[in-house]
């Protein structure tokens, strides 16, 4: 009889070596899998876009987040991210307190805006209480005065085949070859069009600090922290976001977080 | 020919194979396994971006409403992991806060070994975590649908009146590890699964969709019901240590009460019990 290759013995021994091999190793057996690029990563990430359209289907496009007293603001708004852009574009609006800043609004509009501080000042307000969820995991609440979007893309009409908000900031976290990676955001007219969806310029009764995005940043309470970019520069009207740097629709979204950020 | 129910003598027959579970239930079992591993190690990730737990709407950075923390003393050398719970400290050095050694000193609160990915990478936890829940989700209201059909809901979940009358009995024997190999499963057996099913699952369930920005807009009792969203990111994590805790007890049982047995029977369905009219004989062991 030939002797053979693999006896009961020498399997159990090699099973047993294998797993336990996988437990000492621990989690690091996926990462190859789940790396940026990778199938694996882009299929399961693709959940993404069921949460998206189940949430849009189920819930009612104007439904609002909940909305507190002012006995709920025990803090101050907690900063993450940029808390003072260093790019010399933002440093010359901050240095006159933002009486040169213009809010430029283009893209698939009918009348193009340029619009001062005193110019959104001077439209419709909202004031809201409201939580800020934080991707990381963290809540604050404050309280938001700003113009509503609506009124903002309503006074420059988006024409019929606009689909997204693009937010352009001044801010960058991070500098690659080409420059500093200005922070940008996208958000379906849905959002845009929501009534907490507002350009806010106040916070907590007092002009929006410059550690949470003066002159004006965007509230989006549907969703988390990071889709609210601050230190808005312009916004645009677009079809898609595909050739908007990393081409996912934001800053994080380009360095692997989910675009629908409801969840 | 033998007939495979009566793989015993064939005079006088001491235990025979049954078909004890369903292929519904052995699917759905081994889907939940799979999601819980990744949704655990994925939420570990989650969680080592903002590793504090709190009670109330929000996390206070200026007062303090914490009743758990994982951090790092990096004032000394070596540095020290950090523990809090509900305000005592704890030196969780080498496993919470800070783990491994020499070099490979990793400051993070859950260990490499215990995330996915094993490095911080919050996106990529969010995205494993988040994939995983909807087939949990899925999984359970398919399980429920398919146990109200054929009955194993009926037989094997839910209490009656009987599996109340006869817990002390079903504790002592417990605590004695005599397990009896029936048709059926026993009281505490019963509690634990619809423990498991019908308390923990919507618990963690709902209190991940209350951490949901969206959710809470259309549910906003749900925030109501739990204490605001950092209460809920609270139970939701002590709800997963009590699957933990129910897992670690569901392998002590299967390796007490026969490993042969009980993993045949989630595998192929078959399961050997003693036999006898009524079918309560105990088992050899």
């Amino acid at each position: 009889m030939k002797s053979s290759l693999i006896t009961r013995r020498s399997l159990l021994r090699t099973g047993l070596m294998g797993a336990a091999s996988v437990s000492l190793a621990g989690c690091n057996q996926f990462d190859s899998l789940l790396d940026q690029d990778s199938m694996v990563r882009r299929a399961v990430a693709s959940m993404n876009a069921l949460t998206y359209r189940a949430q849009r289907l189920l819930i009612a496009h104007d439904r609002l987040a909940p909305e507190f007293t002012s006995a709920d603001i025990r803090q101050a708004q907690h900063p993450n991210g940029s808390t003072d852009p260093d790019t010399d574009e933002y440093q010359a609006v901050k240095a006159d307190n933002f009486s040169s800043y213009r809010l430029s609004v283009s893209g698939l509009v009918d009348t193009p805006l340029t619009l001062s501080l005193g110019d959104l000042q001077a439209l419709p307000s909202r004031t809201q209480i409201t939580r800020h969820d934080c991707v990381e995991g963290w809540s604050t609440i404050a309280k938001w005065k700003g113009v509503p979007l609506r009124a903002v893309l309503e006074k420059a009409g988006v024409k019929t085949n606009g689909r997204y908000i693009l937010f352009r900031c001044f801010d960058a976290l991070t500098t690659s070859l080409s420059g500093p990676d200005l922070y940008y955001e996208t958000i379906d007219m849905v959002d845009a069009f929501h009534p907490q969806t507002i350009l806010a310029y106040e916070m907590n009764d007092k002009p929006l600090p410059i550690e949470n995005g003066a002159p004006l940043r965007v509230r989006i309470e549907r969703q988390l922290g990071y889709k609210m970019a601050k230190y808005i520069k312009s916004i645009e009207v677009v079809t898609g976001f595909e050739t908007v740097n990393g081409g996912n629709g934001g800053y994080w979204e380009d360095r692997g977080y989910d675009w629908y950020a409801g969840i | 020919m033998v007939a495979q129910e009566s793989l015993g003598s064939p005079k006088k027959p001491r235990s025979r194979l049954i078909i004890r579970q369903h292929l519904a239930t052995r699917i759905t079992h081994w889907v939940w396994a799979i999601c819980l591993f990744f949704l655990l190690l994925s939420g570990l990730q989650i969680f080592n971006a903002h590793p504090g737990l709190y009670i109330g709407k929000e996390a206070g950075f200026t007062y303090s409403n914490d009743v758990f923390t994982i951090g790092s003393d990096t004032s000394g050398d070596p540095p020290k992991g950090v523990t809090t719970i509900l305000g005592h400290a704890f030196d969780t050095t080498g496993i919470l806060g800070i783990s491994g050694s020499g070099d490979d000193v990793v400051d993070a609160a859950f260990p490499p070994a215990l995330t996915i990915p094993s490095h911080q990478d919050l996106a990529t936890g969010r995205v494993v975590h988040f994939f995983f829940a909807w087939i949990l989700v899925a999984t359970l209201l398919t399980w429920l649908v398919l146990s109200l059909r054929n009955r194993h809901l009926k037989k094997d979940i839910l209490l009656k009146g009987s599996d109340i009358t006869g817990l002390p009995a079903d504790i002592a024997d417990h605590a004695r590890f005599r397990f009896h190999h029936t048709t059926r499963y026993s009281p505490l057996q019963k509690i634990a699964y619809a423990g498991v099913l019908f308390v923990l699952f919507p618990l963690i369930i709902l209190t991940g969709f209350s951490m949901s920005p969206g959710i809470d807009s259309a549910l906003p009792w749900l925030l109501d019901i739990f204490g605001g969203r950092q209460t809920a990111r609270t139970i939701h994590f002590i709800t997963m240590s009590l699957l933990v805790l129910f897992f670690i007890i569901h392998m002590a049982m299967i390796l007490a009460a026969g490993p042969i047995n009980e993993l045949r029977s989630i595998i192929t369905g078959r399961y050997r019990i003693q036999a006898s009219k009524n079918g309560s004989h105990r088992d050899e062991k």
